[in-house]
């Protein structure tokens, strides 16, 4: 796992072109008369308005401070619409993003830390800008196959957390990666959540100081490096059955957009180039290539939807995705144990070669699929 | 300009130059379209040695590629590369993005739309590290390896176009050859004097490359080892010591004919104007090298550790007296008159790659040579130095490569392995 923050609303945050004659010509204001001005200052945060029409909001920010600001339009429970990190001293930003109707606040944050300056913005009227019918759709039914997932996850996980329970290391080694696969598929949801992924798949290299281990991976040191599974192990089974029930019931009110459905495959492909090509998910269980399955079906789920308006906007890109996925499967079947199982050959069976192969596949995948999310909104 | 990341200038396509305000003055070649005048160094195949002290362009265009004969560069990243499609459109369509953002890096240009200013949804063409640096006199020189006419031959329609003269290196006694870093189906030599130009341009290929080509292995070269300007000093390897003071100079149009071009009629047309080029990466035995008494090192090279120059005599690049070398010295060992006057282009860098696990510096030469052909350049000379060379003690080949690099790309339109890959050509 890796903290990472799902985009939830479509934010175009562009930076103010230059007229290119000299090179250091500052753009004038970007232009819209409703946009907000924002005077960024050490101790202040000054908004020339507190209330605008829903759909695109523009922010002209000007940092008049001594330091690096940061500025965000956050949800009321301080989820991030939009932001614009390191906007330097005596600097201007245009930082623009669609937003619904309801109460907002826009932070700006001095050093770029804590709290920040709060000003509250409520976005009136019900109208965003009508977006294409064929990507809400695709949004719904994403939405739809990231709760099956979760659905599907619970009777495994409990699978997993009955066997640690009975003391069956063994059922317990079999359930470990089926357990895993439907958070693997929908994972920047899960992240995106923010505090249930520290809890249930976090590996001991991420752990804060002072942080308790806790989770599939210190599950998975138990039975494969210690052997053993005591009353502890048994608590942290039934959390993580708590934790991942809390994701289920939240998957359903996860703010989704096409932009963080495209952007979410990529960051899927990610998880694999950082995380499973690598061998450092699952390093005691060597099930590495379950969680890249995953992580590649839950990709190519999110593609799947979005293809009829990307293919529409760039067929060359599709027709390069539909060739790049279809490859990385094949590779990636080469290794299921038998025909018949969900399992995989173990990743420290796979050869140093054999995992160069594997990780050319991913590259030549998610480089066109970084492009994706671009398209989709084109 | 106060921040690059809140206020983007120079439109889409910014000119590194044009961020640092460098003011050559040249003649405006294709790339000039996006906006800016290159300073040329190079014309065809003239060589203005000046170009060297320069952060200038070396010209794109011509008719041999540059990276060859230009004034060696300060660095380099060399990457060889793995076909990793079947499809024949795809690998030509890479050539020519190859080219073009080959064109514009070498320029000082930013690839494709630029790294910033574009749609916030998309990540940048450019990749960034290089903005605001001069051209570097950048040069990519691109070479295809044994492995592509004999995998792809048929898929890409080569058949019959492998030249003769680039044979699949023989086995020499002492290599220690590692597979994993050995071979590749292409090549690409960056040198630049910035590193982070040289690597900016491999990485931005590489990028370009994904689907079509994959890494197979790269070398950073930190410290040129060779020169091929003839009033400069010859640079040292790690061991101290000047080798290869009578390189080919780029101001030698006679001996660059003679044993650097392919001429025409020798081997298949595409090649002619293109050269070969033998990369081997020699691990230096440092340590030991180190505790070896200056006698014997000098005579191990057969030059003095200070001036360089050949035994019994007083400037680097006095005429050696071969004969008052010991018989087993590497100068003269490799000089052209114990090899039937063979000479090669030498281009090598010396390379350190952390430590070996073992306290040593992983350190030695990143050996690369050109020659008009490979069989009567790099082959007999190092089965002679294989053989004999004292130099053997403190070294050891530990990867080799061998490519078929063709002639320059002429103009806007044309570009990498065009006379190899296009029908009409």
């Amino acid at each position: 796992m890796r903290a990472v923050r799902l985009s939830v609303v479509t934010a175009a945050a562009t930076a103010a072109a230059l007229a290119a004659v000299t090179g250091c010509t500052e753009k004038s204001d970007a232009g819209s008369g409703d946009a907000i001005q924002v005077t960024a200052a050490d101790s202040k945060c000054e908004t020339s308005s507190k209330s605008v029409p829903a759909g695109q909001v523009t922010l002209n920010i000007e940092n008049k401070g001594s330091k690096a600001t940061e500025v965000e339009i956050l949800f009321p429970d301080d989820r991030i619409v939009s932001e614009k990190e390191n906007i330097g001293p005596g600097t201007k930003y245009t930082l623009t993003a669609e937003v619904k109707a309801g109460s907002y606040e826009i932070a700006c944050r001095p050093g770029m830390k804590g709290l920040g300056v709060r000003q509250k913005l409520a976005v009136t009227g019900g109208t965003v800008a009508k977006r294409d019918p064929r990507l809400d759709k695709a949004v719904a039914a994403y939405r739809e196959y990231a709760q099956e997932q979760a659905d599907a996850t619970i009777p495994k996980v409990e699978t997993f957390a009955n066997a640690i329970k009975a003391g069956d290391i063994e059922a317990a080694k079999q359930a470990y990666a089926p357990s895993r696969f439907g958070w693997e598929s929908t994972e920047p949801i899960a992240e995106s959540f923010g505090d249930i992924d520290p809890k249930t798949d976090t590996r001991v290299n991420d752990l804060e100081k002072g942080q308790k281990w806790t989770g599939w991976h210190a599950l998975e040191k138990a039975l494969w490096v210690d052997k053993k599974v005591g009353a502890e192990q048994k608590t942290l089974a039934d959390e993580l059955v708590t934790d991942l029930k809390d994701w289920q019931k939240r998957v359903g009110k996860a703010e989704i957009t096409p932009t963080s459905m495209a952007n979410g495959a990529k960051e899927l492909l990610d998880e694999v180039a950082t995380g499973k090509v690598t061998g450092e998910e699952d390093r005691y269980s060597h099930t590495d290539l379950s969680d890249f399955k995953g992580n590649v079906e839950g990709a190519q789920k999110s593609y799947e939807l979005l293809k009829p308006v990307a293919q529409q906007n760039d067929k060359a890109l599709t027709t390069e995705l539909d060739k790049q996925f279809s490859a990385l499967n094949t590779l990636l079947e080469k290794y299921r144990t038998d025909k018949t199982s969900d399992g995989f050959v173990s990743y420290d069976k796979v050869t140093k070669d054999q995992r160069k192969e594997l990780s050319d596949a991913v590259n030549a995948l998610a480089e066109p699929l970084s492009k994706l999310a671009a398209v989709v909104v084109k | 300009m106060t921040n690059d990341t809140t206020q983007a200038a120079g439109g889409p396509s910014p000119s590194r130059r044009s961020l640092i305000g460098w003011g050559g003055a040249g003649l405006a070649l294709g790339a000039a379209a996006a906006g800016g005048a290159v300073a040329m160094t190079r014309t065809g195949n003239d060589v203005d040695p000046a170009g060297a002290e320069t952060g200038a362009a070396v010209a794109f265009h011509g008719a041999h590629q540059a990276g060859i004969a230009t004034p060696v560069q300060d660095r380099l990243h060399f990457a060889s590369f793995d076909v990793k499609t079947d499809d024949r459109a795809e690998f030509v369509q890479m050539l020519k993005d190859w080219t073009a953002a080959a064109r514009r890096m070498t320029a000082g240009h930013a690839v494709g739309e630029g790294a910033y200013g574009g749609l916030a949804e998309a990540p940048p063409d450019d990749t960034g590290e290089a903005l605001g640096l001069k051209p570097s006199r950048l040069t990519l020189t691109i070479g295809f390896g044994p492995s592509l006419f004999e995998k792809y031959g048929e898929k890409f329609g080569l058949t019959g176009q492998r030249p003769e003269a680039l044979v699949d290196l023989p086995p020499f006694p002492g290599d220690n050859l590692e597979k994993s870093r050995s071979d590749g189906d292409l090549c690409v030599q960056a040198c630049a004097d910035d590193p982070q130009v040289a690597v900016h341009a491999i990485r931005n290929l590489a990028r370009i490359g994904f689907g079509k080509v994959a890494v197979r292995w790269s070398q950073l070269g930190f410290g040129k080892t060779s020169s091929t300007t003839p009033d400069a000093q010859t640079p040292r390897n790690l061991m101290g010591f000047k080798d290869g003071t009578r390189n080919i100079a780029g101001t030698e149009p006679d001996r660059l004919k003679k044993f650097v071009w392919v001429g025409e009629g020798e081997g298949p047309a595409w090649m002619t104007g293109g050269s070969y080029l033998v990369a081997r990466r020699i691990r230096m035995n440092i340590e030991t090298w180190d505790r070896t008494s200056l006698q014997e090192q000098e005579d191990v090279f057969g030059r003095d550790k200070g001036e360089g120059a050949p035994v019994g005599k007083a400037k680097e690049r006095d005429e050696p007296f071969l004969k008052a070398m010991k018989p087993d010295a590497h100068v003269r060992l490799a000089h052209p008159d114990s090899n039937d006057g063979v000479t090669l282009l030498r281009r090598g860098y010396s390379f350190t790659d952390g430590t070996d696990g073992l306290g040593r510096l992983e350190a030695g030469l990143f050996f690369l040579a050109y020659q008009r052909d490979v069989r009567k350049g790099f082959i007999p000379v190092q089965r002679s130095l294989a053989r004999s060379d004292a130099l053997n003690e403190y070294i050891q080949h530990v990867s080799s490569a061998v490519f078929a690099v063709p002639p320059g790309v002429l103009d806007k339109d044309d570009w990498w392995g065009r006379a190899l890959f296009s029908k009409e050509a």
